[in-house]
């Protein structure tokens, strides 16, 4: 199956040839990939070598001269290590740009944690007036580079190596309904949708898929809880766990409910294998998702919260 | 510069570019305070927003900033800050105070005239001796010489404040690169200019202004003699 990190190559390398306002900015990793492109368009596809805060700061420059950039690398290597620049050369200046990794969380499970960023959406929802994608399949990954690239502001693409079977029609900044139950509600971030569908099959509990996660769909979240029995919320996200709690508790502020969030452990796992051992061990997989929301639920059952519960405005 | 009151602190920071400053902004860039987002204009990027006294008295001598609003300085309604932010105030490219991130964006401001094949402009940085400690300036120096980035000038106020000085001289970490260079007196107008506008087909410009040294405030070890 085609990549996400394929599908932006080529999408991106498409684009430049019909956006003269895109560059690419990079910085050595994926560089031959984009060699047809920089052939085409020697000006707008640039790479620094391995200088990730010049990375930031080209990026930066190119959007105050007029230009859309989209930068891309790893995670560790555009989020954490050049951070700084992230935060001034981008955000202070109020310049827009396109910041796109691929190689999320644990997808370079085999080596080792100088190659995994976990914590980059934490670290990114820190600062303000970033937009945050998250998609779960190359599809999903092009419409919303398509439409980042088309827009002015600041996002960030997180491209990982593991994939949902299938795609989704995908709304920029809204949550899907996917299915719909009573005993709580699930989101279910990108790549995450699989294992949570194959975890709660026989559960009777709504799924709102998320591909964007900031800004919050905080509306389709309330839609989701007001039509549920229960209020309680399961986030799963396929980053550093509980990230986006603060979001479903402003959500539903007016609302007494309980929230799980799941995702990767803040612990450095000290293990090499696969995406596939790494998720087991951050409790990911379906088998332990179905495990640990499952008792989250059971736990509520016994809390007779429900009787007096508000109305959710849910205008 | 005398309007400008308070705690700022960084007064020899902002007196060590003073000169610099007004050659700039008098002589060498194409910038109109009537148009200052004009396409065309050159930019000047102060990175070394410390001490940013002797920067807005030369905007203001040059029309961009309104005079009343100099006492104002670092105060919570006013847009001069102890840095500047370009936010605020028209005719400044970048907001800074953090150093060493006005050469990453210069370098990419070059890049993206030239790739709009927006030749004329020229794109001018303010840096600090002590700032080049900061490493993120070594890798916009680098890939600038390496990639003949030449609508890039970089100016190097040298107070001789560098903790740990520069071993051959500042001039020779950017000749190393490729860059074209001139060192001059900081104070001298008729040579800032000179070097400002001193011809580099193909290779981007540093020039090393020196000025009197700033007096330490404590006891710093010297690598080496400059």
């Amino acid at each position: 199956m085609e990549t996400m990190r394929e599908r932006f190559i080529a999408a991106a390398s498409e684009l430049l040839d019909h956006d003269p306002r895109l560059a690419v900015v990079l910085a050595d990793i994926s560089a031959d990939q984009f060699g047809q492109a920089a052939a085409r368009h020697p000006g707008r596809v640039v790479n620094v070598g391995i200088r990730e805060q010049l990375l930031i700061g080209v990026a930066g420059g190119l959007a105050l001269a007029g230009l859309r950039p989209v930068a891309y690398t790893f995670p560790s290597f555009l989020i954490e290590r050049p951070f700084e620049q992230v935060k001034l050369d981008l955000g202070h200046q109020d310049a827009g740009a396109v910041l796109v990794s691929s190689g999320a969380s644990y997808d370079m499970s085999s080596m080792g944690r100088t190659h995994q960023a976990p914590g980059d959406v934490a670290l990114l929802d820190t600062l303000g007036g970033w937009t945050i994608h998250v998609p779960g399949h190359p599809d999903e990954a092009e419409a919303l580079l398509r439409h980042a690239c088309a827009a002015d502001g600041r996002v960030y693409l997180r491209l990982s190596g593991e994939s949902n079977a299938a795609p989704h029609a995908v709304t920029p900044g809204a949550f899907t309904l996917v299915r719909r139950g009573q005993a709580g509600t699930v989101i279910a971030v990108g790549p995450m949708l699989q294992p949570v569908l194959d975890a709660v099959l026989d559960l009777d509990v709504t799924v709102l898929y998320a591909v964007t996660v900031r800004p919050f769909d905080a509306a389709t979240l309330r839609r989701a809880v007001a039509a549920s029995a229960s209020t309680d919320v399961v986030l799963v996200e396929p980053y550093l766990a509980g990230t986006s709690n603060r979001e479903v508790d402003e959500a539903l502020l007016d609302v007494p409910h309980r929230v799980l969030g799941l995702g990767v452990g803040r612990a450095e796992l000290r293990r090499y294998g696969t995406p596939a051992d790494h998720a087991a061990a951050h409790g990911l997989d379906a088998a332990s998702l179905r495990t640990r929301i499952s008792a989250f639920l059971r736990a509520a059952r016994s809390r007779p919260h429900r009787e007096n519960r508000p109305r959710i405005n849910t205008e | 510069m005398a309007l400008m009151t308070g705690d700022e602190k960084h007064g020899p920071a902002a007196t060590s570019t003073l000169d610099v400053l007004w050659v700039l902004y008098d002589r060498v860039l194409n910038v109109d305070p009537a148009d200052p987002e004009a396409p065309g204009r050159d930019r000047f990027l102060l990175s070394k927003g410390h001490g940013p006294m002797a920067y807005y008295a030369v905007l203001t001598a040059k029309g961009f900033i309104d005079q009343e609003l100099l006492p104002g300085f670092g105060s919570f309604d006013s847009p001069l800050g102890h840095h500047p932010d370009r936010v605020l105030l028209p005719g400044v490219e970048i907001g800074s105070g953090s150093l060493g991130h006005g050469l990453g964006l210069a370098v990419g401001m070059a890049l993206g005239l030239r790739a709009q094949e927006i030749r004329r402009p020229r794109v001018f940085t303010l840096v600090g001796d002590a700032e080049l400690d900061e490493g993120s300036n070594h890798e916009a120096i680098a890939y600038a010489g390496a990639t003949g980035l030449d609508s890039l000038h970089a100016v190097v106020i040298d107070n001789v404040s560098a903790t740990h000085g520069w071993s051959g001289g500042i001039a020779t970490r950017f000749e190393r690169e490729g860059w074209s260079t001139a060192t001059v007196d900081g104070r001298d107008h008729d040579a800032l200019e000179a070097a400002f506008t001193a011809p580099h087909h193909g290779r981007p410009h540093a020039v090393v202004a020196v000025v009197e040294p700033k007096k330490p405030t404590v006891s710093r070890p010297r690598a080496s003699a400059r």
